[in-house]
């Protein structure tokens, strides 16, 4: 049987386009179809923009790459209309462990808090994400969505002009000229397109290699995160053993600098190494192998006039955290709202630059904390391997220890605090966790298993809890989403605290506005204007 | 906020830095190293104050 990845989903056919004089134009071309350049198109078709995404491939990626998605990316997935696949799929665990030498030092719980719709974590091949989306793309598309993707396609040339992009897209027909209004490159840490245009992507290079392999095998280990530090199977390096969907498992296995990558990457030598691992008894089929070299680095700038760049082709992680789809999809999230308003004429183009600023933002938060895990798990020095043993060591006796082991600081979404697009907190007294520059938190409403995300629209909403508003609003011709919901257990928690009432302004991303104690025409106006860019 | 002490604090002072010597007896050059981190990392946690032990990095950077 093939597998999914061995399927040409979207195979090269010739398209109109390749032979209009003068060249077509397009309102959005997304380069790349990986997971961050289909949740762009999937999020601009349903609020009626065209997408096309060109890729140079025709398939889903080889092998599982990204495995671990965090609840926040399954909850752009729901308002993308494709989360609950993604969940029935994929793996949910919750706990980790931590091995030094052949001694358990530390466990950990991921502890989901109770009352959000999606886990804190599932383990899904990347393939099997990016597949889920390339489905729902198709049935908007069976709907009359105007989204398609084009696959054999690989852009050559990006011409960035003052009112549109000329692409030469090269194809197996011969090469044509295609024009946008606006380019996403979602084309990998790689991207030719950033290299076309000869911009920079600079940062760290961690001088160690990690050998990836996916694993299938019949074995009796827990659902469960177990990283090692100095195993006796891979002396002086560390290790990293996680579970997948189809009884397939990656392995991590650092190498250190001075290794002969091809050499390594054949199975004689493979096959050795994960045995030492698993034991000789464990049969088990290598479905792919990869080395790979940690790189911390991002661009200057996402924003290039109309050329836009999303996830890895903007900003490249170290692994150990699960922060590179996870943030690339929160790329999507925060600019394809913005790029809808500027089509629309609802916003100023210079609400495009808080993307950059946004994103950047979390970007940096992201490569802090990656290459703090990365300097902890490959030290860098004599010294700092003798801080590292002894924090590991003291973990095994001492609870204050623990959280200085860093085997990975697990993706949590990024909070804008300091973003222009934000207004001052106006309800101080309610929980920080939901202040202006916050991702909404989750909370069931009622005990008929429907949630606040559900109520949240691609608009932006007005969110009144115990408190009244007008039935409707509109604002500069936006009409906003009207909730309001009397606040009890988690909702009252999370978004109240000591306040007996409060009014929230959200985000068609889902994160905070404004909040106040109680509608005002105004205050909500000023807000609307800022978080759109008017101010 | 706490300030970092640097004026005499200890009761029994060469009594203390006796202790920290036999805590090292006959301990190798890496056992030693790995001690005194240890050491460093617990009571970097018992003084718990991010300003103080700041300041104590200073401090032991260039002593004035």
């Amino acid at each position: 049987m093939n597998k999914i990845f061995e399927i040409p989903l979207y195979p090269y056919a010739r398209h109109p386009d390749q032979d209009a004089t003068p060249p077509a134009r397009r309102k959005v071309v997304i380069v790349g179809a990986g997971p961050v350049g289909l949740a762009a198109a999937i999020d601009l078709a349903q609020q009626g923009i065209e997408a096309v995404i060109l890729d140079e491939n025709d398939r889903v990626s080889f092998g599982s790459r990204a495995i671990c998605f965090a609840k926040r990316t399954l909850e752009i997935a729901d308002r993308l209309g494709c989360g609950a696949p993604l969940v029935d799929k994929g793996v949910q665990w919750n706990v980790g462990k931590v091995f030094m030498d052949e001694r358990q030092v530390y466990d950990f719980n991921l502890l989901p808090e109770d009352g959000h719709r999606r886990p804190a974590f599932i383990n899904l091949q990347q393939y099997y994400f990016e597949d889920t989306l390339v489905s729902r793309l198709r049935a908007l598309e069976a709907k009359g969505a105007p989204i398609s993707i084009r696959g054999g396609s690989k852009v050559t040339s990006v011409e960035n002009n003052t009112d549109h992009v000329r692409l030469v897209v090269q194809t197996p027909d011969g090469p044509y000229t295609l024009d946008a209004d606006w380019l996403i490159a979602c084309d990998g840490a790689n991207s030719p397109t950033r290299q076309i245009m000869g911009l920079d992507f600079v940062g760290r290079v961690f001088e160690d290699n990690f050998l990836i392999a996916d694993v299938i095998m019949d074995a009796e280990f827990p659902t469960e995160r177990w990283f090692w530090f100095d195993p006796p199977f891979n002396k002086g390096q560390s290790a990293l053993l996680h579970k997948q969907p189809d009884g397939v498992w990656r392995i991590d296995l650092q190498l250190g600098w001075d290794i002969d990558k091809v050499e390594e990457k054949k199975p004689e030598n493979v096959i050795p190494r994960l045995k030492a691992m698993l034991g000789e008894a464990i049969e088990f089929q290598l479905e792919w192998v990869s080395i790979y070299t940690f790189q911390c680095r991002r661009m200057e700038r996402f924003r290039h006039g109309r050329v836009l760049f999303a996830g890895d082709s903007a900003h490249q992680v170290s692994p150990f955290g699960a922060r590179g789809a996870n943030s690339g999809l929160q790329d999507t999230d925060n600019l394809i709202w913005k790029l809808r308003l500027v089509i629309d004429g609802h916003a100023p183009d210079s609400l495009l630059d808080s993307y950059d600023h946004e994103r950047v933002f979390g970007a940096d938060e992201n490569i802090l904390n990656s290459s703090r895990s990365t300097d902890f798990i490959t030290p860098k020095s004599a010294q700092s391997r003798i801080f590292r043993d002894a924090v590991l060591d003291l973990s095994e006796h001492h609870a204050f220890a623990r959280p200085l082991v860093n085997s990975g600081r697990l993706s949590m979404p990024c909070t804008y605090d300091g973003s222009l697009l934000n207004s001052p907190d106006a309800l101080p007294q309610a929980p920080a966790r939901t202040r202006p520059g916050s991702p909404c938190p989750d909370a069931p409403l009622g005990t008929d298993g429907t949630y606040l995300l559900d109520r949240l629209t691609s608009g932006f909403t007005l969110l009144a809890l115990n408190t009244p508003v007008p039935d409707s609003l509109t604002i500069d011709g936006l009409a906003l989403n009207i909730q309001t919901l009397r606040a009890e257990g988690a909702l009252a928690a999370r978004y109240l605290g000591e306040a007996p009432q409060g009014l929230y302004l959200i985000r068609p991303d889902q994160h905070i506005a404004a909040r106040w104690p109680a509608y005002d025409e105004t205050a909500v106006k000023r807000a609307l204007a800022r978080a759109t860019g008017k101010e | 906020m706490t300030k970092l002490i640097l004026t005499p604090n200890l009761a029994r002072a060469d009594d203390t830095y006796a202790a920290l010597l036999a805590a090292h007896e006959g301990l190798s050059k890496p056992e030693s190293d790995a001690l005194n981190a240890r050491l460093l990392l617990i009571l970097i946690n018992h003084i718990g104050d991010q300003d103080v032990i700041k300041a104590a990095l200073t401090a032991a950077k260039r002593p004035t």
